[in-house]
């Protein structure tokens, strides 16, 4: 409390001093105060306040298109990697099919290739075969004329003019039917 | 702080008064700008005559210090604004004036007036903030003084504030609906003539608040400063003058603080009650 009233006498003290004390109300520097803020308050309203604010609610609407604009191209970019890796990875699985389609129809190919060869060298085997025993026939018929004029020819050369050309070879036919095939 | 001490000195050593009136002197207005030792400008002094009463008009020091800010904020915001035609991206000082700027719109105006009435209430509460700080440092410099510890200084930006707040609740409300929504809601109606003064009175006091609130900061931390150096040849002794010293910078230090934080309250507060006239339904 005693302070509070030192401290009272100390600005009440100096107020009426010949100078002005601390609490004393200068109208003049009240007319200066307000005279000096309001030009003040003017020229910068007119002058730099505007284009402050301006330039600042700019840049800010600036900064916020470039910012949706960025989260857009984002957005953009990750679809495009997404449709990517989708195309990726349906053509790895087309790729895969083909591949496994190739195989298939290369194994399936090679089967029938060498069932064909197969059956193409039994034929062969066949006609060979075939042919060997038409020749084998040929053969044993030629032979076989060939046995029954060596034959006759023998036993002419026996009998000579005992039995005649015609009767002989009868004979010799009735002795070769005779004889065991083979 | 030289001059301060050679007048210190001066008025100590001479045996004059020594309970501080010296102190007092150094702090109110004069019509001398005091440039010791290299000497001293002697302002014009001249009074005008109106209805009788005699007004001094004089350009005593604190106004030049009033102009000397105001010339330094017109110049700092006229370039911070001329910088954007440049680019839109701030630079320098420039930078930090927007981030002040900023920081006003933000944090003073948004959230206590409204995002819509940036336009009409920034420029006067962005100027009083800057011109109040810059006052508020240039007291802080050699040979400056102080304007924001002048009573008649912090009652004339108090008036103006005064006329804002009113001025706009008045606009935003009407004349009548203004005066109507100074009343509470819901109050019994043999309290409505009480209530009324109450309130009416409430529209006084806030920017007599805000009056003795800048100047009352603003002129204790030089009292204290130039208290402490005065130690030294009140003691007359140069041994307490390390701690005088010291004492003095801590305490210049945090008036480079109060500079900022009054500014900041000042225009914090006066937005708060343009706030409150607009919105009266609080």
């Amino acid at each position: 409390m005693f302070s509070k009233i030192g401290l009272i006498n100390f600005l009440l003290l100096y107020s009426g001093g010949e100078k002005g004390g601390l609490l004393d109300v200068n109208p003049g520097l009240i007319f200066w105060t307000i005279i000096t803020f309001l030009i003040l308050l003017f020229i910068l309203k007119k002058t730099a306040w505007k284009p402050i604010l301006q330039a600042l609610k700019e840049r800010e609407d600036n900064i916020r298109a470039s910012l949706e604009k960025a989260e857009q191209a984002r957005k953009e970019a990750e679809e495009i990697l997404e449709k990517n890796r989708k195309n990726l990875s349906e053509a790895e699985e087309q790729v895969k099919k083909i591949i496994e389609e190739g195989r298939e129809y290369a194994s399936k190919l090679r089967n029938e290739i060498i069932s064909r060869a197969n059956v193409e060298a039994q034929k062969m085997l066949e006609n060979a075969k075939q042919e060997i025993e038409n020749k084998k026939q040929e053969a044993l018929i030629e032979l076989k004329g060939i046995v029954a004029d060596l034959s006759i020819q023998a036993a002419e050369k026996i009998l000579e003019e005992t039995l005649d050309k015609e009767k002989h070879k009868k004979l010799v036919e009735k002795l070769i039917q005779n004889l065991p095939k083979g | 702080m030289i001059d301060s001490t050679t007048a210190i000195r001066d008025t100590v050593t001479s045996g004059e008064n020594s309970s501080g009136s010296w102190i007092i002197e150094h702090i109110v207005d004069s019509n001398v700008l005091d440039f010791e030792p290299f000497g001293t400008i002697h302002l014009p002094s001249f009074e005008i005559n109106l209805f009788g009463l005699s007004i001094h008009l004089s350009i005593t020091k604190h106004v030049v210090f009033l102009w000397i800010a105001a010339i330094l904020v017109a110049f700092f915001l006229i370039y911070t604004a001329r910088s954007y035609k440049k680019s839109l991206i701030p630079r320098g000082i420039a930078n930090l004036i927007e981030m002040i700027i900023q920081f006003i719109r933000d944090e003073i105006v948004t959230p206590t007036i409204g995002e819509k009435y940036i336009p009409s209430f920034l420029p006067f509460l962005g100027t009083v903030f800057f011109f109040i700080l810059t006052c508020n440092l240039l007291g802080l410099l050699p040979y400056g003084a102080t304007a924001t510890s002048n009573i008649s200084v912090t009652a004339s930006l108090a008036l103006l504030s005064f006329l804002m707040i009113q001025l706009a609740g008045m606009k935003k409300n009407g004349v009548i609906g203004y005066f109507k929504g100074l009343i509470p809601h819901g109050v019994p109606v043999f309290l409505l003539p009480i209530m009324f003064v109450v309130e009416v009175l409430g529209l006084f006091t806030k920017p007599f608040a805000l009056m003795i609130r800048l100047f009352a900061n603003m002129t204790a931390g030089h009292v204290v400063i130039l208290a402490l150096i005065g130690l030294i040849f009140i003691l007359k002794t140069p041994f307490i003058s390390p701690v005088s010293i010291l004492f003095a910078l801590f305490i210049y230090l945090l008036e480079l603080l109060v500079a900022l934080i009054q500014a900041y309250i000042f225009t914090m507060l006066s937005s708060l009650f343009i706030g409150m006239a607009i919105h009266q339904e609080h």
